[in-house]
């Protein structure tokens, strides 16, 4: 008693700093966890917050009905689709584009280009969805005035399933590119230009160069980015899809989040959207831990 | 010392500067092509009606319908947008920088313990479903703290500040004990003038966020008096969708309501010409703030 008596006494002053962050972190983000226990009841929109505590519990039901739903596949494939072609392009893309950079000599060439490259990242996605619409608009949009001009038909882009999730893909690169290229010129500033010049002697070209060692030279950086990138591989990109789908693309761009933003908050089945909620968050935690592990298996830090 | 230049090293040279240069344009064309959609006329729209490059009598009808009228709807979300923007951003401000602070004190019993506290949600969260319960049971929703409140801290940048608070030598802040200050003076006259860097850093990533944020500002919110440009915006987008045009109907005039394509276009312009103001001065600390963080980890 006296010893907590004597801790207090000597950092009570921090404690109480703290105090706001630790009820403003219980409130918002640890409340909400527990609250998570909803996916176990058959909580309504009416209910109270006292009656959502003293409800009963009525087990998997919810889990059991989303795993045997025909949807329950479809989202799986379009949530994993979709993340895994932005990986497969919108991650090499930074990495291409900082080698390219950073062979570029002249100083105001290579800053205005960097400037002009990181504006997208600056954009809220309602301005990155309000672009796409205009440049793929079916009346006066610039991609149909294109395929117009190259004799083709003018098409509805966005509202069509095999043109959906290319759109997507190719407005991640969009935005991500220029931004993801800063860590990788930053480890390439770091690399020692006499290697490059002892490689210039031995007559190495620049192919050879950036194989052995250039890229060598990021790797870590390149690892790690991957790492993060399959932790949070069932974020698909939420807002954006959000923002750009129509019921005609639902088959290829419903996504587990869409999912539960439409059968929690438009069609108030609170406790079941909170079921397959729970369910992805399980699934991406599992994720994290497993690529956190594979980092330290490589020997890198990791996440933590 | 250089080596000369070989044909091919010079062919590629000039293809990367080639290269570079067409990825340069294609991050501005669709800005561009927006910009001149926006100043094209209903009469040329109704006349033409396909892409056009230059207008042959740019108008300013679309600004017009949106700045205009007596409704003042956009004027209005740009209040609440500033709003936002300010309010938000000191309030993140004091929270993140107090618990960084305090998780910075490698000598306070618990602090791996409140570490955790902050880390986890970093992980695992409730998902949108409860958070919607929590926030409308507090009846934040329909208010504008609703963009406010929930989002005090984002645990990644908190974490990133308290590893640059733990670079300030704490022999700085014993012989400011030594010379009998309190903590409190501790904090305001050593630590808060020496974390300035940091903090603008900070600062101006939770006021993008801020400024672009319109999610829970659409969704945990009916009140169109409440609207920040950005769910204007949004609202201006879905045009073709007939659920919306009664929401438009509302907060603009639409007897004159000139094509949607413009339309769109103008809205576009008029939310985005903020950020490209202050792009050139905030670019360089978010460069920076990414360094220190990617560092860190």
């Amino acid at each position: 008693m006296t010893e907590v008596l004597r801790i207090l006494r000597k950092h009570g002053f921090y404690y109480l700093l703290f105090l706001p962050v630790a009820v403003y972190l219980i409130i918002f983000k640890y409340v909400p966890m527990i609250g998570i226990m909803i996916a176990f009841k058959d909580v309504t929109p009416f209910m109270s917050m006292g009656e959502i505590v003293t409800s009963s519990f009525i087990g998997f039901k919810h889990f059991v009905n989303f795993f045997n739903s025909f949807f329950f596949w479809d989202l799986m494939e379009n949530t994993l689709m979709i993340s895994i072609y932005k990986t497969l392009w919108s991650f090499p893309a930074p990495i291409l584009l900082a080698l390219l950079i950073n062979e570029v000599h002249n100083t105001y060439f290579k800053r205005i280009s960097q400037t002009i490259s990181y504006l997208p990242h600056f954009f809220s996605m309602v301005i990155v969805a309000g672009l796409v619409y205009v440049v793929f608009g079916v009346q006066g949009g610039l991609v149909n005035h294109l395929v117009v001009l190259t004799g083709g038909e003018p098409q509805h882009y966005l509202g069509d399933p095999r043109w959906f999730r290319t759109i997507l893909v190719g407005t991640t690169v969009w935005q991500t590119v220029g931004w993801g290229s800063i860590l990788y010129l930053a480890a390439m500033a770091g690399l020692n230009p006499e290697t490059y010049e002892a490689a210039n002697i031995d007559g190495a070209s620049k192919i050879q160069q950036v194989r052995h060692i250039t890229l060598p030279g990021i790797s870590h950086v390149i690892v790690i980015l991957f790492i993060f990138r399959i932790g949070d591989l069932l974020d698909a990109g939420f807002e954006q899809i959000l923002l750009l789908y129509s019921p005609s693309v639902y088959e290829v761009a419903d996504i587990i989040d869409t999912y539960v933003y439409r059968a929690g908050l438009l069609n108030l089945k609170y406790s079941f959207a909170s079921a397959v909620g729970l369910y992805k968050s399980i699934l991406a935690l599992l994720l994290l831990l497993a690529a956190n592990k594979f980092a330290h298996f490589l020997g890198h830090q990791g996440i933590w | 010392m250089r080596i000369k230049a070989t044909p091919m090293e010079r062919l590629f040279y000039l293809g990367n500067y080639v290269f570079l240069i067409v990825v340069s344009l294609l991050f501005l064309i669709p800005f561009i092509s927006v910009l001149s959609t926006s100043f094209i006329s209903t009469a040329e729209w109704a006349r033409r009606g396909n892409f056009v490059l230059i207008p042959e009598a740019p108008t300013l009808e679309a600004y017009q319908f949106l700045f205009g009228g007596s409704k003042g709807t956009v004027f209005n979300a740009y209040k609440i947008t500033f709003f936002r923007t300010i309010v938000g951003t000191v309030l993140c401000l004091t929270f993140t920088g107090l618990g960084a602070y305090v998780l910075a004190r490698r000598n306070l019993p618990g602090r791996t313990f409140m570490t955790l506290l902050v880390f986890i949600p970093m992980v695992f969260s409730g998902g949108l479903i409860p958070f919607y319960l929590v926030v409308d049971r507090l009846r934040l929703t329909n208010t504008v703290w609703i963009m406010i409140t929930p989002f005090l801290v984002n645990p990644w940048w908190l974490l990133i500040m308290r590893n640059f608070l733990m670079t300030i030598p704490v022999e700085l802040e014993e012989a400011a004990l030594m010379d009998g200050a309190n903590p409190l003076t501790v904090l305001l006259r050593v630590y808060l003038p020496l974390s300035m860097p940091a903090l603008t850093t900070i600062g101006l990533f939770y006021a993008v966020w801020h400024w672009n944020g319109w999610f829970y500002a659409a969704v945990f919110n009916s009140n169109r008096d409440l609207y920040p440009i950005q769910v204007i915006l949004r609202s201006i987008l879905y045009l073709g969708d007939a659920s919306y045009r009664g929401d438009l109907g509302i907060m603009f005039e639409p007897e004159m309501m000139p094509p949607a394509q413009t339309l769109k276009a103008a809205m576009i312009i008029v939310t985005t010409v903020p950020i490209l103001l202050v792009y050139p001065f905030i670019q360089r600390y978010f460069v920076k703030g990414l360094l220190i963080g990617g560092v860190k980890g």
